[in-house]
């Protein structure tokens, strides 16, 4: 399957292999880390970038496609709803069907609370369900949380909010346990001893694993459990706007039923944002490993309303995105490989730098590498290898097919044998490091009542995350919003539900002067092609 | 553009790009995916397809998203299939051979005629994991059907209306509550952390500056 130019430089690879295995590539300084970031990683990039112009964040950056999002209007501007009709009444409110939301519909639901869930797409449509190489806790005896927290910080660029991170590596292990009690099948020994190793940035190997499918496996575990539990999920029905009552709390949601248009209203105590991610918006026109409704929905629907954003000008972009063959262009190779001992190397054979450095730094390399003439052209681009036929050498025959099936069959769809032959990557957009802003009780500091969980919080990690820690955080702060959401909302009394915001924010656009046509959230990536 | 051949969705006749998946080619064609898409990356199981090359009467089975387009590609996705999943408490059932029985009976109607496997868009050996099912061996059920997207093509042609992927769900939460051994280094972490063992150390990195932070990342050791 691959061109003849590129079996040229498979040789050169196999060619410098015995050489490079001897000897381990040597990790940067944090100087040449710095320095390798502002020159290549696409978050130094300013025409990637818009100012915002109101609302909470007002007069810093966001990307373009984001910024454009959070100026663009409300689908209630012109579509008129009555939110006096109540549809549904509940407790807690969870708008999101991945890790995140499904954590917290359950603890909410087991601390006595009604709790429902919308949903755009099915419940377990989601991020969560493609992360592949592991989720991390500080569990085994040479480790520790507080040894987490310095790799998560550090590698975070000591920017993450430290009451955030401390609930992070605190509640891991027990995050762990709760899965694996739950019925998730972690790979273990014959002992029961987790089977643990590094990712990027990590300096003890605490990456838990359910072979390359932990996402999946976890995300299957909880959904089965909703589902038992009988907690009402909605499918196919979005939030398009929160709603408040005349005490300034967050009151419900407008939803809208995404196959016959209608429109419905959600009342509820209390409301988790559990939306997840951002990279179906394709910031700086990178591919994404990212889930087709990864739109950063609830990041409009809470600024919309007040809540600010933070650190939303940083993303992450996976190291190792498949860069050939077309058909899965931008699709996760996850870091597992470069865990179990592949390692990154240019055109000319060269491993240009250590597998397992942080992923901005990685993905750094790659541009770099690729801006210099250093990678392998392909169709749409071009890549570097990762030298996939190493792991069988290290590990012994057999371990692609025990620890990462997923890549290999990903691969062998297409003629590609990993065991045999090395694959080619890019950066992929992965992640969005930013989000709402939360304090340490997971609430919004500015709306009553309102929680953000998982990937649309912004914080937990800092301006990096890394691998393993988001698979992590959705459990932590899941768990965490739905047990607090169902605390608080013993204690709420809604006042009368009132849509003024929308008013207020169509004015601040106005006087702003900004006059457009899109309208906001974008529920679904705008992919089909019309010649006319 | 490279070449383009003709393809049939739901009969209708489009011509597009050689190169792209089903679920790109459809949306080149002008759909706008809602119901039958899902991750596009091979793990959520949301674009179940089935279909048929024109001048063969083989019926054959897909993932949208991982199946490129061929010339004369008859072409219907399953937007939705009703698995029958049966609720149950993960808490209260026990990894018996009684429990699979009383949840799942259909699967001892299984006839062997192996449409299951045929169907599977993993590959998977499905037939095999509802044997193993059937006697109770759950590891080996679990182990089977470990890769399961849960896209549902089994089930659709099962004659004996079996839903393939719950079976092997059950089966996987057993083993992984129930039956694989218990992990005494996670227990005795949770144990500590509950007993506030590190409180005061993580206190401590909490406050310390950012300068004294940035030396202890920069030179901390890295297990090897």
């Amino acid at each position: 399957m691959f061109t003849a130019e590129m079996l040229e430089s498979i040789k050169k690879v196999e060619a410098t292999r015995e050489e490079r295995m001897k000897t381990e590539p040597r990790r940067m300084t944090a100087e040449e880390k710095d320095a390798l970031l502002k020159a290549y990683h696409p978050d130094y990039r300013a025409d990637g970038f818009a100012e915002i112009k109101v609302g909470p964040n007002k007069g810093q950056k966001a990307p373009k496609e984001l910024t454009n999002l959070l100026h663009s209007n409300s689908r209630l501007l012109t579509d008129k709803v009555d939110i006096t009709k109540i549809d549904y009444e509940t407790d807690v409110l969870v708008i999101g069907g991945g890790g995140a939301g499904a954590s917290a519909a359950i603890e909410a639901n087991e601390a006595g609370a009604d709790v429902m869930i919308v949903t755009k797409l099915r419940i377990g449509d989601a991020n969560t369900m493609m992360a592949e190489g592991g989720i991390q806790a500080a569990d085994k005896e040479n480790d520790s949380p507080v040894q987490h927290y310095l790799d998560a910080f550090g590698g975070g660029h000591f920017a993450a909010r430290p009451e955030l991170l401390r609930r992070l590596v605190m509640e891991a292990p027990d995050a762990i346990k709760w899965l694996n009690e739950l019925g998730v099948m972690f790979d273990k020994d014959e002992d029961g001893r987790m089977v643990t190793t590094h990712g990027g940035g990590t300096s003890r190997k605490r990456m838990h694993a359910c072979k390359d499918y932990s996402g999946a496996e976890i995300m299957r575990n909880l959904r089965d459990e909703v589902l038992n539990r009988q907690i009402p999920v909605i499918e196919f029905t979005s939030a398009v706007e929160l709603i408040k009552d005349d005490k300034g709390q967050v009151a419900g949601a407008v939803l809208l039923n995404m196959e016959t248009g209608d429109y419905l209203v959600a009342k509820a105590k209390t409301v988790v944002i559990a939306t997840g991610g951002a990279g179906r918006l394709h910031y700086q026109s990178f591919p994404t490993s990212n889930h087709y409704g990864a739109t950063a929905d609830g990041l409009v629907l809470g600024y919309r309303l007040g809540a600010p954003l933070l650190y939303q000008d940083t993303i992450q972009y996976h190291p190792t995105g498949v860069a050939y063959p077309s058909q899965i262009f931008g699709a996760l190779v996850t870091e597992k490989v470069r865990s179990l001992g592949a390692m990154l190397v240019n055109k000319d054979g060269e491993a240009y730098a250590h597998p397992l450095e942080t992923r901005d730094v990685s993905a750094s390399a790659i541009i770099r590498e690729c801006a210099n003439g250093k990678g392998v052209d392909t169709p749409l681009g071009s890549g570097v290898w990762l030298d996939t036929p190493m792991i069988e050498i290290l590990g012994g025959e057999g371990t692609i097919e025990k620890r990462i099936p997923a890549m290999m069959r990903m691969y062998l769809n297409y003629g590609i044998d990993m065991r045999k032959q090395p694959i080619l990557v890019y950066p992929t957009l992965h992640y969005q490091n930013g989000g709402l802003e939360i304090g340490g009780d997971g609430f919004t500091k500015v709306i009553p009542n309102l929680l953000v969980a998982g990937e649309a919080v912004g914080g937990i990690h800092g301006r990096n995350r890394l691998m393993g820690n988001s698979l992590l955080d959705i459990i932590v702060f899941g768990r965490n919003a739905g047990k607090a959401a169902a605390k608080k909302a013993k204690t709420v009394e809604l006042g009368e539900m009132n849509l003024d915001h929308i008013d207020a924010y169509a004015k601040e656009l106005e006087a702003a002067g900004i006059e457009t046509n899109d309208v906001s959230p974008l529920l679904l990536p705008k992919y089909a092609r019309h010649e006319r | 553009m490279s070449n383009l051949v003709n393809v049939y969705f739901f009969g209708k006749k489009y011509e597009v790009p050689g190169e792209m998946t089903i679920m790109t080619a459809m949306e080149y064609a002008g759909y706008t995916l809602s119901r039958g898409c899902g991750c596009r990356h091979g793990f959520c199981g949301a674009c179940a397809t089935i279909y048929r090359i024109k001048g063969d009467n083989t019926l054959k089975t897909c993932l949208a998203c991982q199946k490129q387009v061929e010339d004369g590609m008859y072409v219907a996705s399953i937007p939705f299939f009703p698995t029958d999943k049966r609720t149950y408490s993960i808490d209260e059932i026990k990894p018996t051979e009684k429990i699979m029985m009383e949840l799942y009976p259909e699967i001892y109607s299984c006839i062997g005629c192996n449409a299951c496997t045929n169907a599977c868009t993993q590959d998977l050996n499905v037939m095999q994991y509802i044997a193993y099912a059937q006697r109770g061996e759950y590891e080996k059920c679990a182990e089977e059907s470990f890769d399961c997207v849960a896209c549902g093509c089994c089930s659709v042609r099962c004659p004996a209306e079996i839903s393939h992927p719950m079976v092997g769900l059950l089966a996987r939460r057993l083993v992984g509550k129930y039956i694989a051994p218990e992990t005494e280094h996670l227990k005795a972490r949770v144990e500590e952390i509950n007993e506030g063992a590190y409180d005061e150390l993580i206190e401590q990195i909490m406050g310390k500056p950012i300068t004294e932070m940035k030396e202890l990342y920069n030179t901390r050791e890295i297990e090897k």
